[in-house]
């Protein structure tokens, strides 16, 4: 068994004749940030997807916490307390701030049509709850729409969306959080700043887990504890960010992709 | 969309405009329904047409629909007793009432169809099968003496339900057209098999025993002194108090987990898994609850109108329901509401224009969609707590 909460053992993605991910093998430790980086179609997003269930891996396994997970479904992953942001923000647009946090939030709720529809004590309570949390996060990474939650996300510009994403992902208290290219469009003090309340928000809670997928080096350099770098689905390079930014393979393959 | 700031200053009685809004239309539907001759008819329509274009231009719609969600409930009971009065003034005409419990059950099966186009983004192109499928329940079951009368409506509402199971693998494992073509080939099938099937009358049909309540047989006509009064006034307050509880479930699924869930799967089943919802359940449910209140109006609309044919259940009806959700504004009950009236009410009441009145009709639905894609009154943001001021 191994200790580790997340591993990959050689998987492979393949979409036809192009193979994503190639002999994929990587742990990840818990509290740990680990940075994933790699030239554009290297793999870093199918990781994610393969890992979140969104594809079955074409051969490999992948473990969380000690359990086998390969090809397990979105939601069972989700259950095992692995959540996610999207490259492409997916929030629902037409919906509002609460509405899209609180979609985050599924886990202990009640499912049946009587407690939704009729007898909906326990329900009011949880809406409130939730709403209370996704008010709080919102306050945390973003202070000024707190006071508007009720606003349509899709009035919303690019970096307030990323911020409600991650906001629906940290909701649920996950152990895992996936952040696929999160600070995309940011200035680099909005980046900076956005690093800052994720990090504060898992200093709250327990052991939070992150892997962040990321372009901008600065980023990296600053919050990961290890970094793994792919390019054209295979691990180049492992280590810290010091270690690989002087590997000379990840040189080549940053400047060959350029 | 984006102007949600609430006013700075509140006016004493903020309902106030609604409540008009609510009165004036009592009004006016008894004037279109009272109205008999063409030009009245037409008048009545232009004077409809200009007025909501003035109430969208000049931002009233806008300021009924905030001062609404203020005080839903309070206007929410002054629409039900505005259409109770309508009904009680109405209740001399056969026509009138026949007419407004049409809408009312048109609007139930539309709310049935939203919870399954409007929320969860399933298309159902076999509408009428279900709505048919209570009302040959209720002709059914209403020759079996020991069945009370109510029962029945459920009856219908589980049959509805029940036929439908074997679509839920199209819907389930498809998405978009494929789902869309199979429930039309469904509705083509059920129409077919109404037709061929001997006791269920064959083309000809079958008759419908009346609605019986605590003895009191539908059929009847209420008197009350000397007044005049329809049989229909039985089945009007039925619907209407049909339509009100369906409404109000409606309502809550809307503002339950299961209607945010919903929500989340039309609009991005990849993410909704992603976060633990079952995009399957989901539409299962969706599907299931919609052809239940599908099938329970389709059986008190069997009743009421005592004489049900293969042909009142055709795929053309289907769509017709379709176009008052799309018409309404997806998900948005009230304008299911408006929609249905408009649908129902126009090809009857323009009957003295015989073959142009369809295309009257057409052509006010693709007014109102070129003009409000979104449908008469586009769906709100949700709001879990309207009785509430302010969030803490
Ligand atoms: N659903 C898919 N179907 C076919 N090919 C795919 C699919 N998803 C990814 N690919 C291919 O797999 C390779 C890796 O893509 P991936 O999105 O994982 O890269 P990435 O490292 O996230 O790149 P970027 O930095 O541009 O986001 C690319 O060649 C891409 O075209
Ligand atoms: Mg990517």
């Amino acid at each position: 068994m191994t200790g580790h909460l997340l591993e990959f053992r050689n998987v492979v993605k393949r979409f036809g004749g192009v193979t994503a991910l190639d002999d994929f093998s990587m742990t990840l430790d818990q509290s740990e940030i680990l940075g994933l980086i790699g030239p554009n179609g290297s793999g870093k997003t199918t990781s994610f997807n393969v890992l979140t269930g969104i594809y079955g891996p074409t051969e490999g396994q992948v473990f969380f916490e000690g359990q086998e997970i390969t090809g397990a479904d979105p939601r069972a992953v989700y259950e095992a307390g692995i959540v996610r942001t999207f490259q492409r923000s997916r929030l629902c647009l037409s919906l509002s701030i609460y509405d899209n946090i609180m979609i985050g939030d599924t886990s202990r709720l009640v499912r049946g049509l009587w407690s939704n529809l009729i007898s909906r004590r326990r329900l009011e309570e949880q809406l409130d709850m939730t709403r209370r949390q996704a008010r709080d996060l919102v306050a945390t990474f973003s202070g000024h729409l707190a006071d508007r939650m009720d606003q349509p996300v899709g009035a919303l510009p690019m970096i307030e969306r990323r911020r409600i994403e991650i906001c629906r992902a940290l909701i649920s208290g996950p152990r895992l959080l996936l952040l696929d290219e999160p600070s995309a469009g940011m200035t680099h003090d909005e980046t900076h700043q956005l690093m800052d309340d994720i990090l504060d928000v898992r200093a709250r809670g327990e052991g939070l887990s992150i892997i962040i997928v990321e372009h901008e080096m600065g980023v990296i350099e600053r919050i990961t504890d290890r970094c793994i770098v792919l390019s054209y689905g295979r691990k180049i390079a492992e280590g810290t960010y010091a270690e690989v930014a002087a590997d000379s393979e990840v040189q080549n393959a940053y400047l060959g992709a350029d | 969309m984006t102007d949600i700031s609430l006013p700075q200053s509140q006016p004493s009685r903020p309902w106030i405009s609604a409540a008009a809004v609510i009165v004036a239309s009592g009004l006016y539907s008894w004037a279109l329904l009272m109205a008999e001759e063409t030009w009245q008819v037409l008048s009545l329509l232009v004077l409809a047409v200009v007025a909501t274009g003035v109430a969208i231009k000049t931002g009233f719609v806008r300021r009924v629909e905030r001062d609404w969600a203020a005080s839903e409930t309070r206007l929410n009971r002054l629409a039900f007793a505005v259409l109770i009065a309508l009904i009680l003034v109405l209740s001399g005409s056969h026509f009138a009432l026949l007419m407004i419990s049409t809408v009312l059950l048109y609007f139930v099966a539309s709310l049935g169809l939203n919870i399954q186009f409007g929320f969860t983004g399933l298309v159902n192109f076999a509408g009428a099968a279900f709505f048919g499928a209570g009302a040959y329940t209720a002709a059914v079951l209403g020759n079996v003496l020991v069945i009370p009368p109510l029962l029945i409506l459920l009856a219908g509402g589980l049959v509805a339900m029940a036929i439908s199971l074997p679509l839920l693998i199209p819907i389930v494992r498809t998405t978009g057209h494929y789902a869309a073509v199979v429930t039309i080939a469904f509705g083509v099938l059920f129409r077919t098999f109404l037709e061929v099937n001997e006791i269920l009358g064959g083309p000809q049909g079958l008759m419908v025993n009346s609605m019986k309540l605590f003895g009191w047989d539908f059929y009847n006509a209420p008197s009350l002194g000397n007044l005049e009064i329809s049989f229909y006034l039985n089945y009007a307050l039925l619907a209407a108090g049909l339509a009100a509880l369906v409404f109000a479930l409606f309502r809550r699924l809307e503002r339950s987990w299961i209607g945010l869930h919903m929500d989340a799967v039309r609009l991005d089943e990849t993410a909704a898994a992603c976060f633990g919802i079952s995009v399957k359940r989901t539409k299962i449910l969706a599907f299931l609850l919609g052809n239940v209140i599908l099938g329970v109006s389709g059986a008190l609309y069997g009743m009421m109108i005592s004489f049900i044919a293969p042909a009142s259940f055709t795929f053309s009806d289907s769509l017709l329901l379709v176009s008052i959700v799309l018409l309404g504004g997806l998900g948005s009950p009230w304008g299911g509401a408006i929609a249905a009236a408009i649908v129902v009410l126009l090809p009857e009441k323009l009957q003295l224009l015989q073959e142009y009145r369809f295309l009257l009709f057409s052509i006010l639905v693709m007014l109102v969609l070129l003009f409000r894609p979104e449908g008469i009154l586009p769906r709100h943001l949700r709001n879990f707590f309207p009785n509430r001021r302010t969030d803490a």
